[in-house]
């Protein structure tokens, strides 16, 4: 029982750096492109994939992610879509993928059908917005049966109790709200992350990422130097969706952290 | 323990909280803060109070028996919530949130709206209050809702067409929930109906079962007994919980939610949730929800704008699972038959909402026979509708039916 995405944390961390983690739906603009686009990502200096399930109700999500799923869903996503990006990005390059889903898309299919499935696909594990871990008793047994992380979100205005709670119920890592808000690119990356990152150690969490708002290098690698990872989304489907595969390589390879 | 007794979050496997976590402190913070006003004599008072001196209440019955007589002779009898102030059901909501929110600390409220009756009333208790009140509301209902829109504004709040999605009530939640993410510190977010997160089922319930207690009492006093139905429209439940919530422990009165059909659930056009649905998570509760198979939420459809929402109240499916209350569809076409008949026989305009109730009170009173009596809430008054009836019904010079 081990968790690829640790498994690549703690060799970037043998390397001296913090692992880029990046964001994109699957199926937007096309199925194919997508999953080209995530290839693209990973050989541009992406460590670890996290791919989005388009969902009608995306509340967690600024209009920039919003618009991309809206359309992969108005161009006819299902969810054995996201098995087979799953599959065919992990039989190319040689990252974890984690999937973003909301909750129901996973309940409807059977939570325990969805773990074997994402699991047989080669997945990851899942990175659940609108699912706390007090209510995520069925999916945290699904996951620790088919050997998948589950990557919960910490708030800043989470309490401390809610916390340790969360790296408890984390495996992969835990994932820390950079600001009180929703997706979508930010000049500065909130001061709150940095003691959000802190706090989360405190309490005894050993991989924090961070996401929400990081849409620079220099935030990149600022984040970088507090937490384990630092989770960029909104960024990339911008350059996903104005320039193509090649924009969104590039926008990859912008943000990579440099190897020491 | 009673029925009346749950007090969640859970209601059987509906209800919890499926939310992203940058909110439970907020609802944790919400939910402390109504338990204490919930023992607290003081904040009873005051909102008690204000429902006499400013709502209204306690809202009257009306018998209606020339309506009733096309019902199969049944007793038809309307709970008057028409007549509160704003001209519904929301305010007992509303004012008991808003309330709370001053107690809290909280500046600014933001609520969704479908028909506009909840953000009206938001907007109305925000101007009570002196607060900011911001509004979302599906692009579309701005449009055949555009008389609540303005008396929104009119009381000072900021209204915001929503764009996204089907553009309707469910976008509107959508995008309060973001706006509360963002902003949670400073704002209370005054959701409208018995669905979303813990506490809000719970809480929005208590706020209305004022609708059923006095109900329960005006009936016995007029009939000498308790009714044998007890009715109400549902699109996420409130009206219809708040006079079901009085009855739930008296087996021998029969809880029925009318749901909206659109052009009948055969068509795929509709807002049933219940006849159509499964349970799922949609908006911060597991309950029944209109979706497909991968579970993405299916646009409803109906002709009145406060129904035409694919989810549903975690208290009612679990009503429904138990057998206590039982949901039908009602017709487009049926409703508005209704809402036309009970302005003719009896001088009363209801809310194109409500008038699916009064369609099902016609049904059940067919079913029953004379010997019936009929409790039927009358959520809201049609004053809102009459832009869409007069098109429906071609009665503006110039149009045609």
């Amino acid at each position: 029982m081990s968790s690829q995405v640790e498994t690549v944390i703690e060799s970037l961390k043998a390397q001296g750096r913090g692992a880029l983690i990046g964001y994109l739906p699957i199926g937007f603009p096309s199925l194919a492109e997508s999953i080209e686009a995530a290839v693209a990502l990973v050989e541009n200096g992406v460590d670890i994939l996290e791919l989005g399930v388009p969902y009608s109700d995306p509340v967690m999500d600024g209009l920039v992610i919003q618009e991309a799923t809206q359309k992969a869903l108005e161009d006819g996503f299902r969810l054995s879509d996201a098995f087979t990006a799953v599959r065919e990005i992990t039989a190319r390059v040689n990252a974890p993928v984690l999937l973003m889903t909301y909750y129901n898309p996973v309940l409807q299919y059977g939570v325990e059908a969805f773990a074997k499935d994402l699991a047989a696909a080669g997945g990851a594990g899942l990175i659940t917005p609108d699912l706390i871990p007090d209510e995520a008793h069925q999916w945290i047994a699904a996951a620790e049966k088919y050997d998948l992380d589950r990557v919960f979100l910490a708030a800043p205005s989470s309490t401390d109790e809610r916390l340790a709670q969360a790296v408890k119920l984390c495996r992969g890592f835990v994932y820390a709200v950079s600001t009180m808000g929703i997706t979508g690119a930010r000049a500065d990356v909130d001061s709150a992350a940095h003691t959000l990152v802190d706090r989360l150690h405190k309490v005894g969490a050993k991989y924090v990422g961070v996401g929400v708002g990081i849409s620079s290098r220099a935030q990149v690698a600022e984040v970088l130097t507090y937490a384990e990872g630092a989770i960029v989304g909104s960024l990339l489907v911008k350059a996903l969706s104005d320039g193509g595969v090649e924009a969104v390589g590039r926008c990859a390879a912008d943000l990579a952290p440099a190897s020491s | 323990m009673l029925l009346r007794d749950e007090v969640g979050p859970y209601f059987g496997e509906f209800g919890g909280r499926y939310v992203p976590e940058s909110l439970i402190a907020a609802l944790d913070e919400l939910s402390a803060a109504y338990m204490t006003a919930k023992l607290d004599p003081s904040f009873q008072a005051e909102l008690a109070e204000l429902h006499r001196t400013y709502t209204g209440r306690p809202s009257i019955i009306t018998e209606v028996p020339r309506f009733a007589e096309h019902g199969g002779g049944a007793r038809i009898i309307l709970k008057r919530e028409d007549l509160n102030h704003t001209g519904s059901h929301k305010i007992n909501n509303v004012l008991g949130q808003a309330l709370l929110a001053k107690r809290l600390g909280k500046t600014r409220i933001i609520a969704e709206t479908g028909a506009g009756q909840h953000g009206v009333a938001s907007a109305t208790a925000a101007a009570l209050f002196g607060m900011e009140c911001v509004v979302y509301m599906g692009e579309v209902d701005t449009v055949r809702q555009a008389l609540n829109v303005a008396r929104m504004r009119l009381l000072g709040a900021e209204v915001i067409p929503v764009t996204s999605g089907s553009k309707t009530l469910k976008d509107a939640i959508n995008e309060a929930m973001r706006d509360w993410v963002a902003n949670v510190d400073t704002t209370h977010y005054l959701l409208g109906t018995v669905a979303g997160p813990h506490p809000f089922p719970v809480m929005v319930r208590d706020f209305h079962k004022i609708i059923g207690e006095e109900a329960r009492e005006q009936v016995l006093a007029l009939t000498g007994r308790l009714p044998d139905v007890v009715t109400a429209c549902v699109g996420g439940g409130s009206n219809a919980i708040g006079i079901f919530h009085a009855f739930l422990d008296d087996p021998s009165v029969k809880l029925v939610g009318f749901e909206a059909a659109g052009h009948g659930i055969e068509t795929g056009k509709h807002a049933a949730t219940m006849s159509m649905g499964r349970p799922g998570v949609l908006h911060g509760a597991r309950s029944y929800m209109l979706q497909d198979a991968d579970g993405q939420t299916v646009e409803s459809h109906s002709i009145s704008a406060g129904l035409d929402y694919p989810g549903v109240g975690p208290e009612h499916s679990w009503l429904k699972d138990l057998g206590r209350a039982t949901y039908r569809p009602i017709t487009d076409a049926e409703a508005m038959d209704a809402l036309r008949l009970l302005s003719r026989t009896e001088g009363i305009i209801p809310a194109i909402e409500t008038a699916h109730g009064l369609a099902g009170a016609l049904q059940l009173g067919r079913e029953l026979g004379p010997d019936a009596i009929i409790l039927v809430n009358n959520s809201g008054r049609g004053d809102k509708d009459m832009e869409t009836a007069a098109k429906y019904f071609g009665i503006l010079d110039g149009e045609t039916a």
